[in-house]
């Protein structure tokens, strides 16, 4: 069956059926794609670096004036003193896009937690016990993974009514699957090697082997299906919430300052959903150079696939 | 293909998919009844709307077994799945006519979009791909490929903003949404067409970046392998190797697999709908959402679900079809 696990970002990463027999033919590009990479890499991290210290710090300085309403100066173009402008109620808008990031990374972060937690457990549980149980668990997983992610958090937020948790549930819940398959495949091959057997049978229990063989073995690609998530579960947040389902609006994520720009779009005031988009895809960019780089290591053979 | 299509084999990888595909429905269906039940939402109130307030709970409770709420989950499931299949889906409260009415009446202009998008994407995708594979790392290939991981981060509701903004508020060359011009009320084709545009472009767009990267590397890795270079060997020319020869098998797997596209275009649709006030299925699934209309939500989310085992057996067919030795076997 096709993969449908893949959402919007990580969908760029097409399944290959068969690994790719041949090497790339082309000699003389070695030296400059590998030095392309590691720009990539040290761009990738001081761009999260700043990311975190905007969100960290920013709150604690920034002038709270700043984020009174003030209607005299609504809708100011960016200048020198507001360099994103100012939105319709004249708020200064960089401060409301960190603002707006703070709240969308935490939901991102809290969102894709549970998910590795749930989908590393359930993946886990599921080659460790085999059989029926294994079976029974990947066509529920296999069947949930054809619903559409968006639409399946839409239906879980419409039900439970709009809100931080029901969002953060919402995205958990349709994010554990892929993490789930990608932690079965690598216990299964673990349990494979030889030391797993020698743990067997040198007499230690299920659980034993589980916790102290088997987990510590799949964390790093458990965590690196989490470094990809959070990019993810920003970007589920945010649709939610474009589309009036998410945080409430004084909550202020990038989603929702989108949402509240649309109005004034339509008067032609471009700056109010400029910034809070690319406040979404820079660090969606940044994590995922990160986690590529990230992946590369772990997995060298995967370096041809493609990035993100 | 001369020998004919396997039509046999195909058959049988699809009646056999059509038997897994039932009980995937099946819990599909029953989880949204068991979402729905865990939830606070209360049909009953839903029904009798602003009158629940001041209805007495002898009414409310009459109202509730009419609706057969009071039943336990499973039946009401089994009832709901039975009238569903014999084409009744329950009334939509929100668009105020029967869920069934209202998708034979959208799911026309959903298709147009879709199909129109996965056009654009297909194109664009495509030539660029070759474009950026016959000069690994070169300028283009770079920008190209940069300009593809943007646009896979930047979501689909912003590029439709911004959009309106450029063509239809500053440009003024195109409409802002809708499927007509709101003074007339006959939908013509031009019309149509001109409201299209901007939508599909951009749904097209969005679903751009997938296709792009997939045929580069598969361009790069087919111009790597031996029919290829044994076309150069024989003198034939750049164009002929690149597009005769490396595009045909490094096009092959993208084009098999438009089907396993499906989950991504309906969260396209999903946003784009919204944004443009396209007259679709995906929007009328926002707006269900929105007003907590229970019926319509349920059959959209089945259809939707449908849609993407539609979509991956379609993809497997082709992908048995392009590549003989991967069979009709799954």
């Amino acid at each position: 069956m096709a993969d449908t696990t893949t959402g919007p970002v990580t969908a760029a990463a097409p399944v290959t059926r068969e690994p790719a027999t041949t090497k790339p033919v082309w000699r003389s590009h070695g030296r400059t794609r590998r030095s392309t990479r590691t720009v990539r890499v040290r761009t990738s991290a001081a761009l999260v670096a700043v990311v975190a210290l905007a969100v960290l710090v920013v709150p604690l300085l920034a002038p709270l004036d700043q984020q009174a309403v003030d209607l005299a100066r609504k809708l100011q173009p960016p200048s020198l003193a507001h360099p994103f402008g100012t939105d319709d109620v004249g708020r200064d808008l960089l401060l409301r896009c960190v603002y707006g990031l703070r709240v969308s990374l935490l939901v991102g972060l809290v969102a894709a937690l549970v998910a590795t937690v749930i989908g590393t457990a359930v993946g886990a549980a599921a080659a460790a016990f085999g059989g029926w149980t294994d079976r029974i668990v990947m066509r529920l997983v296999d069947t949930f993974s054809s619903v559409p992610h968006l639409l399946l958090g839409i239906f879980i937020v419409a039900m439970f009514r709009p809100g931080v948790w029901p969002v953060i549930v919402s995205v958990a819940l349709t994010h554990w699957l892929s993490t789930a398959r990608i932690v079965r495949s690598e216990v299964l091959s673990l349990r494979a090697r030889p030391y797993i057997d020698a743990a067997i049978s040198g007499g230690a229990s299920r659980r034993r082997v589980i916790r102290r063989h088997l987990l510590p073995g799949v964390m790093p690609q458990a965590g690196l299906a989490a470094v990809l998530m959070v990019p993810h579960a920003m970007w589920h947040e945010s649709a939610l919430s474009f589309l009036g389902l998410g945080l409430p609006s004084h909550q202020a994520s990038l989603g929702n300052l989108v949402q509240t720009a649309r109005g004034s779009l339509l008067a032609g005031d471009w700056w109010p959903t400029l910034f809070p988009g690319l406040f979404l895809i820079v660090p969606t960019l940044a994590l995922a150079g990160l986690a590529g780089a990230w992946r590369e290591r772990i997995n060298p053979r995967r370096r041809s696939e493609l990035m993100l | 293909m001369s020998r004919g299509l396997p039509w046999g084999a195909m058959g049988r990888m699809a009646g056999r998919r059509l038997l897994f595909a039932a009980p995937v429905l099946l819990v599909v269906t029953f989880g949204v009844f068991a979402v729905a039940a865990a939830s606070p939402f209360d049909p009953v109130k839903a029904y009798a709307g602003t009158a629940g307030l001041t209805a007495s709970q002898e009414n409310l409770d009459q109202l509730r077994a009419n609706l057969g709420v009071d039943q336990p989950l499973v039946h009401r499931w089994w009832n709901w799945l039975t009238h569903a299949l014999g084409g009744d889906l329950g009334d939509s409260s929100v668009l105020r006519a029967p869920v069934s009415a209202v998708i034979g009446e959208r799911i026309g202009w959903s298709a147009l979009l879709a199909i129109t998008a996965f056009a654009v994407a297909v194109l664009l995708g495509t030539s660029l791909g070759v474009l950026a594979a016959r000069k690994p790392g070169g300028l283009l290939d770079r920008c190209a490929g940069s300009a593809a991981y943007i646009l896979e981060a930047a979501p689909a509701f912003w590029l439709g903003l911004l959009a309106i903004w450029f063509f239809a508020v500053t440009l003024g060359v195109l409409p802002a949404g809708g499927l007509t011009d709101a003074a007339s009320d006959t939908v013509t084709f031009g019309q149509v067409a001109s409201h299209l545009v901007l939508p599909a472009a951009v749904l097209g767009i969005s679903q751009l970046p997938w296709f792009f990267l997939y045929v580069r590397q598969g361009v790069t890795d087919a111009l790597a392998e031996d029919p290829v270079r044994g076309a150069r060997a024989r003198g034939l020319s750049e164009r002929t190797v690149l597009l005769g020869h490396a595009l045909r098998s490094g096009m092959l797997p993208m084009l098999t697999l438009i089907g396993s596209r499906v989950p991504e275009l309906i969260t396209g649709a999903l946003l784009v709908e919204t944004v443009f006030s396209w007259p679709g299925i995906a929007a009328a699934t926002v707006q269900a959402a929105t007003s907590v209309d229970f019926a319509l939500l349920a059959a959209l989310t089945v259809l939707a679900t449908a849609a993407v085992l539609i979509g991956n057996l379609l993809s497997d067919l082709l992908y048995g079809l392009a590549d003989p030795r991967v069979g009709f076997d799954g």
